[in-house]
C-alpha cells in the first residue's frame, strides 16, 4: 500500500468518526429551549457542544489530510444523505426524554471504551482527539448514567418509557459493534479502534446498569445496520435539512 | 505522570514534619515544562504581551493563567503561539484565537500564526494557584486541586449541593449554596 493510499483510508476513518459526533451533536442541540428543566436543557446542550467539538476536530484532520479545498464545514455542510457514514442509532430523532437518554447512555458506556482505546492509536492525531475525548465522555457516562438509574427506577411511567426506549435502540447496537474491511484493516495496523472487541466489556456494563435500574434486557430479534456504507435511515436526509439549510441557501455564508 | 516538586513533606529546621504550610501540590510533568518553557523563554516580553489575553467568558483570568497558552516561538519575522482547547466545543476558543492576534497585532507584532495543539489534553491542574483565588473572587468556586471539597464563593460554607453537572459554559457545573442560598458555578475538574 502507498503512503497516500494509507492516509486516504485514515482520511475515511477519521471522516466516519466525525459523522457520529456530528449527528449525535445535532440530535442534542435539538434539546436547545426543549430539556424538561433548566439544568437538564444546560446539560444536554453542553454535551451536543462536546459532540460538535470532537466532530471539528476529526474533520479538521480530514481536511488536512485531504490537503485541498476541503474544510471541516465542506464535510458538514455540503455532503448529502448518502456521503454521511454515521452509525444509525445517532440518527435517530431523540424522541422523548427517556429515548434521548436512553441512546446516550448505551453510547456513552460504548465511547468511553472507545475513546480509551483510541488513545493507544498508533495516529497521533487520532489518539490527542481521543485523549480530549476521554475526559468529556467520562463527565457524560457519569450523568446519562444516573438518568437510566432515575427514570428505569422511578415513576411507573418513566420506567415504561424507558423500558420501550431501550426496545427500540437495541437493534441498533448490533451496526456499532461490526468493522467492515476499512475498519479491520486499519485496527490490524494499531490505527483504528477493534470495537468488536469492545462488545463484552459494554455488554457486562449495559447489564449492570439495567440490573440496578430494574430494566429488562431487550430481545437480541432484530437488527438494522448500513450506517456506515451511507445507506441511512428516512430520518437523516430530514436532519440534514434542518442542519445544512443555511450553508445551501447560502454557500460559502459566514458570520 | 507528576513531577514531585516539592510534593512531599519537608522537615522543618527544627526536625518536625510540616504537612500542610510548607508543601505545595503537585504539578502535572506537561505543566511543569509549560511554566518552565515561559520561565526560559529568550522573549519575555511576548508572554507578558499576551497576559491581557482573557478568556472572553471568565475574564478576570488570562490565556497563560488558565493553562491555555503553551509556547511562543518566533519564527521568520512571525510569532507562533501554540495553545491548547479547554473543550472540545469551547466556543471562547476561537475568540481567544482572534484576541491573540490582535494583542500581538497592537504589540508590534503583526505576523502571527496560532497552532493549536490537542495533546497532552487540557486538565483543570494547569490552572495557575493565583488563578484559583481569582476564580473565588469573581464568584466561580475554582477546581481546587489537592482535594475535591468545594466551599460556596460567597459566604465559604461547605453546605453545598451540586444541582447538574453542567453550567452556563462547558467547563461549569451548576452548585448552590446551603446556607447563603446563593447558586454558583464551579470550575468542573477534569
Amino acid at each position: 500500500m502507498t503512503d497516500n493510499n494509507a492516509k486516504e483510508i485514515i482520511k475515511q476513518y477519521a471522516i466516519r468518526l466525525g459523522d457520529d459526533a456530528l449527528v449525535q451533536g445535532h440530535r442534542l442541540s435539538e434539546w436547545c429551549r426543549n430539556g424538561p428543566f433548566l439544568e437538564e436543557d444546560l446539560a444536554l446542550t453542553n454535551v451536543a457542544l462536546d459532540f460538535i467539538g470532537r466532530a471539528r476536530m476529526f474533520y479538521s484532520y480530514a481536511a488536512d489530510i485531504d490537503g485541498g479545498d476541503y474544510s471541516e464545514d465542506s464535510y458538514a455542510y455540503q455532503r448529502d444523505c448518502r456521503d454521511f457514514t454515521n452509525l444509525l442509532i445517532h440518527e435517530l430523532p431523540g424522541g422523548d426524554f427517556a429515548f434521548t437518554m436512553a441512546r446516550q447512555y448505551l453510547m456513552d458506556e460504548y465511547s468511553l471504551m472507545f475513546m480509551e482505546r483510541l488513545c493507544d492509536s498508533s495516529d497521533e492525531t487520532l489518539a490527542a482527539v481521543a485523549a480530549k475525548s476521554v475526559k468529556e465522555s467520562r463527565y457524560h457516562l457519569r450523568r446519562s448514567r444516573d438518568w437510566m438509574l432515575r427514570l428505569g427506577d422511578g415513576t411507573q411511567e418513566s420506567h415504561k418509557r424507558l423500558q420501550k426506549a431501550l426496545g427500540d435502540l437495541w437493534g441498533y447496537m448490533p451496526e456499532v459493534f461490526e468493522l467492515d474491511d476499512l475498519e479491520q484493516g486499519l485496527a490490524d495496523q494499531g490505527i483504528a479502534v477493534d470495537s468488536a472487541a469492545l462488545k463484552g466489556g459494554w455488554e457486562k456494563a449495559v447489564r449492570a446498569t439495567f440490573s440496578e435500574a430494574t430494566i429488562d434486557v431487550p430481545a437480541d430479534d432484530w437488527s438494522v445496520r448500513g450506517g456506515r456504507q451511507g445507506m441511512h435511515t428516512e430520518y437523516l436526509g430530514h436532519m440534514l435539512s434542518d442542519l445544512q439549510f443555511v450553508q445551501r441557501a447560502y454557500p460559502g455564508q459566514e458570520w | 505522570m507528576i513531577y514531585n516538586l516539592c510534593s512531599a513533606p519537608t522537615r522543618a529546621r527544627n526536625g518536625s514534619l510540616n504537612n500542610a504550610a510548607d508543601t505545595i501540590a503537585a504539578l502535572p510533568l506537561e505543566e511543569y515544562q509549560r511554566r518552565m518553557r515561559r520561565a526560559d523563554s529568550a522573549q519575555p516580553e511576548l508572554w507578558a504581551l499576551l497576559d491581557v489575553v482573557k478568556d472572553p467568558e471568565i475574564p478576570v483570568i488570562s490565556i497563560w493563567e488558565l493553562g491555555v497558552l503553551q509556547d511562543i516561538e518566533q519564527r521568520e519575522g512571525s510569532v507562533i503561539v501554540t495553545i491548547t482547547p479547554t473543550y472540545s466545543g469551547c466556543p471562547a476558543m476561537s475568540v481567544i484565537a482572534e484576541d491573540v492576534v490582535s494583542a500581538l497585532g497592537e504589540g508590534g507584532y503583526p505576523n502571527s500564526e496560532i497552532v493549536t495543539r490537542l495533546s497532552p489534553a487540557w486538565s483543570t491542574s494547569w490552572i495557575v494557584e493565583e488563578a484559583q483565588e481569582a476564580l473565588r473572587n469573581y464568584g466561580i468556586a475554582p477546581p481546587g486541586q489537592a482535594c475535591d471539597e468545594v466551599s460556596c464563593p460567597q459566604c465559604g460554607s461547605q453546605n453545598v449541593r451540586r444541582v447538574s453537572e453542567f453550567g452556563s459554559t462547558a467547563c461549569k457545573a451548576l452548585y448552590q449554596c446551603g446556607d447563603c442560598a446563593e447558586p454558583f458555578d464551579r470550575f468542573k475538574p477534569i
